[in-house]
């Protein structure tokens, strides 16, 4: 079973382990979200969704259609 | 040197990184907004002195992560980059990047550096240095950056001079590219685009090929050549992963040895201010505390300065008629000029009190918490987080918030937003809503604060809203657009608001208006008066007709006056339209000359209140409210021998205004932001049909 961004705890970190690159878009990549960095989950939503990440220096916001395409591997 | 010399500069950056402030630094007033040729954005474009005799013109294009566009905002800067032909093609680039997240900044400094033209790297907000624990090897790092560096604070006006300077001398920038990406991709396939096209430099060529638009400055052999390239989109997608992968790698390795940050430093204020700002609870009561504050601004402190342009425009117009000689061009002055710019100038309070607070909620990045709380509800109605702004836009003014909804990367979710928004309630209705509750509601008190004819007023806010979701549920079933595009926002750290950059912006957006909305109704307002001013014969021997007719009735000049305007405004063109559609609106429970005052309202729903003033010829200083009413309360329907102005009709023509379509000015924006006469008729078609349905069952229900 693949664990995505989507399952992480908020707090926890991990690291993005490859991006499924035909579902993610560029932009993603370009926002920094790249394979082998660290992600964090900072905050979810009200409804779980969308989920706001540190990854990269960056804070972001994306929702959890994208956030489950992004594959992760524990520490 | 010819003197006068004029160096364009072009300012790019992330959103967030205190761009806007910089341009405001370097130009201070000296902005002014046009349109770029051919598409709906907005150039902002400034002069700035950088010597005696040199000046730069500064143009401030759309803040962008990359260069690779995903939203009609971002597709400027792509453009302007590519074009040499283009007018505001510039001499120098100047990147602006924010220190505290100088690596994703650096992205788009990197592609812009590979297109050979001079750039300069501005790292803003220096003054945060310190604290936030970080060291800058300059030296070191204009030397791998191949640039000019400038450490610069614009809010506090550090390092402006130096960047002044740097404009000045742009020809000794080095422009070689500094990611080499064709080596380290695939030097067999960038070898080929390269020989393709031997004039442009090879990110350039590059560029051209990996957007999906088409490039009309290119020749047609050109465009053949990026079509051929297009065919392998497989290919082309894997290479702008890997470039942006390479590129991310090329600056690690330079921000290892010139950047460092004592992490140790940072302070998790932001984390304690996120957790209250975006709880499930906390988070929306916030959020709708500041909503309230925000309507009470609009229609409480509004109404001072509203009454004041009201009155000063109202004895102006019978000043000029006191001084001017008596003719049809003192006429057109006092009752279509005047009245027309009093009628823009009267929404320019609640404009820019609007503003003021979106510009606050903008600067100090709790936007973008709010677009965080609410993406997943909006989403259920088609739209997105970001549609909130547009939405609480409309309040004020519809032509600001659709242009607000550019933003929206999504054309569906955009699309959305924009065919919804006429629905909320505008300032423009608020006359119109205030005259007609006055008449049909008893003004009573509520549980002993409220006030029955203010809940009505919060009812039809409400309806408004209602009726915006609803539509937007039904769009998002029955529009059938792929929605194929990617949610990510940025949620800044949250900033103490610039003063200056508020004003500005403020500035700028009731500009916007003015000029963009004004111009429709003014030229639409003198129409009007022309319409109503003017007349076949029976027009024409009006005052002799009227004389004759109350020959045996003993009248004072001034009753003999009124009786003579009335008859005239009966026979003028506009009497003839209102005649003419008196069978269609009848079921609605209108006369011809309520039919008068919707055609008149047709351009702009303000114009209801002033058209029946001319309808039941109140004095010329006629905006007085009370007069009006009084009128309009003592008319009767000849049919029936009651009131015209009963229960019945007033809540008819309170459904009617919540819902049509009576804005020439909206509907010139969206055709102009959408591209195509469809949505605005959609709009406009759509709208008048609930509008004039719920109007007719209304007015059945309660007769």
């Amino acid at each position: 079973m693949f664990k995505t961004i989507a399952n992480l705890q908020i707090g926890e970190k991990a690291f993005i382990e490859k991006l499924c690159l035909d579902n993610i878009p560029l932009k993603l990549l370009e926002m920094g979200c790249l394979p082998g960095i660290e992600v964090q989950l900072i905050q979810k939503a009200p409804m779980q969704d969308p989920l706001y990440i540190k990854v990269n220096g960056s804070h972001l916001a994306i929702r959890k259609e994208t956030a489950e395409k992004i594959t992760i591997v524990n520490y | 040197m010819s003197i006068n010399k004029v160096v364009k500069v072009a300012l790019i950056g992330n959103p967030n990184t205190g761009k806007t402030s910089l341009f405001n630094q370097l130009t201070g007033l000296k902005q002014k907004v046009g349109n770029y040729p051919g598409i709906t954005v907005e150039k902002k474009q400034g002069i700035c002195k950088l010597n005696e005799t040199v000046k730069a013109e500064v143009t401030d294009l759309p803040g962008t992560y990359s260069i690779n566009p995903t939203s009609m905002d971002e597709t400027l800067v792509l453009d302007t980059l590519l074009n040499e032909k283009n007018e505001t093609f510039p001499d120098v680039i100047v990147v602006v990047v924010d220190i505290e997240n100088i690596k994703r900044n650096l992205l788009l400094f990197t592609q812009i550096k590979d297109l050979k033209i001079p750039t300069i790297l501005v790292i803003n907000m220096v003054d945060q240095m310190e604290r936030k624990g970080i060291k800058i090897n300059v030296p070191l790092l204009e030397a791998q950056l191949k640039t000019k560096i400038v450490l610069a604070s614009a809010r506090k006006r550090i390092g402006i001079e130096e960047i002044k300077l740097a404009i000045l001398n742009y020809k000794n920038l080095d422009i070689t590219p500094i990611s080499n990406i064709s080596e380290r991709i695939d030097k067999e396939y960038f070898t080929k685009l390269k020989s393709a096209f031997k004039e442009f430099p090879l990110y350039k060529s590059w560029l051209l090929i990996t957007q999906k638009k088409e490039f009309d400055f290119l020749t047609e052999k050109e465009q053949k050549l990026v079509l051929k390239f297009r065919e392998d989109l497989d290919c082309i997608k894997r290479y702008q992963h890997k470039e942006t992968i390479l590129r991310y790698q090329i600056i690690n390795e330079i921000l290892k040895e010139s950047f460092i940050v004592d992490t140790t430093k940072a302070t998790d204020l932001r984390g304690v201010l996120d957790r209250i700002l975006t709880h499930k609870v906390f988070g929306y009561v916030i959020f709708a505390l500041i909503l309230l504050f925000i309507f009470q601004g609009i229609f409480d402190w509004a109404s001072y300065p509203m009454d004041i342009i009201d009155g000063a425009f109202a004895s102006l117009s019978s000043w000029v008629k006191t001084v001017m000689p008596p003719g049809t061009f003192t006429n057109l002055i006092a009752e279509g000029i005047i009245p027309g710019i009093g009628g823009v100038v009267i929404f320019i309070p609640q404009i820019a009190i609007l503003f003021t607070f979106i510009s606050i909620l903008e600067e100090t990045g709790y936007m973008s918490r709010v677009v965080f709380l609410m993406d997943k509800i909006m989403r259920k109605f088609g739209m997105s987080g970001k549609s909130v702004i547009p939405l609480i836009s409309g309040t004020a003014c519809a032509i600001p918030a659709i242009m607000a909804s550019r933003n929206i990367s999504s054309w569906k979710e955009r699309l959305i937003t924009i065919l919804v928004v006429p629905f909320t309630t505008c300032s423009a209705r608020l006359p119109v809503y205030a005259i007609l509750i006055a008449l049909i509601i008893p003004n009573k008190p509520v549980l002993g604060i409220l006030n029955l004819q203010g809940l009505t007023m919060m009812a039809l806010y409400l309806l408004g809203f209602t009726a915006a979701i609803l539509s937007s549920i039904l769009l998002h079933k029955v529009l059938k657009i792929n929605n194929k595009s990617l949610f990510v926002i940025e949620m800044p750290n949250y900033k103490i608001p610039s003063i200056k950059n508020i004003v500005y912006e403020v500035i700028e957006k009731t500009k916007a208006f003015v000029f963009g909305a004004g111009k429709i109704i003014l030229a639409l307002s003198i129409v009007l008066w022309f319409l109503a001013s003017n007349g076949p014969a029976s027009f024409k021997n009006a005052e002799q007709t009227v004389s004759e007719k109350t020959e045996n009735k003993d009248l004072s000049k001034e009753e003999l006056q009124k009786k003579i305007a009335s008859y005239k405004l009966e026979n003028s063109y506009i009497g003839y339209m209102g005649k003419t559609i008196e069978p269609v609106i009848k079921p609605m429970g209108y006369d011809w000359k309520i039919g008068i005052a919707l055609i008149s309202s047709f351009a702009a729903r303000e114009v209801f209140v002033g058209a029946l003033a001319t309808i039941y010829n109140v004095d010329s200083d006629g905006e007085d409210v009370g007069t009006i009413k009084q009128r309009m309360a003592a008319e009767i329907n000849p049919d029936t021998g009651e009131k015209r102005f009963n229960f019945p009709t007033g809540v008819s023509l309170l459904l009617f205004y919540a819902f049509a379509m009576q804005c020439i000015g909206t509907l010139a924006i969206v055709k102009r932001e959408t591209n195509s006469w469809k949505w605005p008729m959609l709009q406009l078609v759509g709208m008048g049909i609930l509008a004039y349905i719920s109007a007719v069952v209304a007015f059945n229900i309660f007769s």
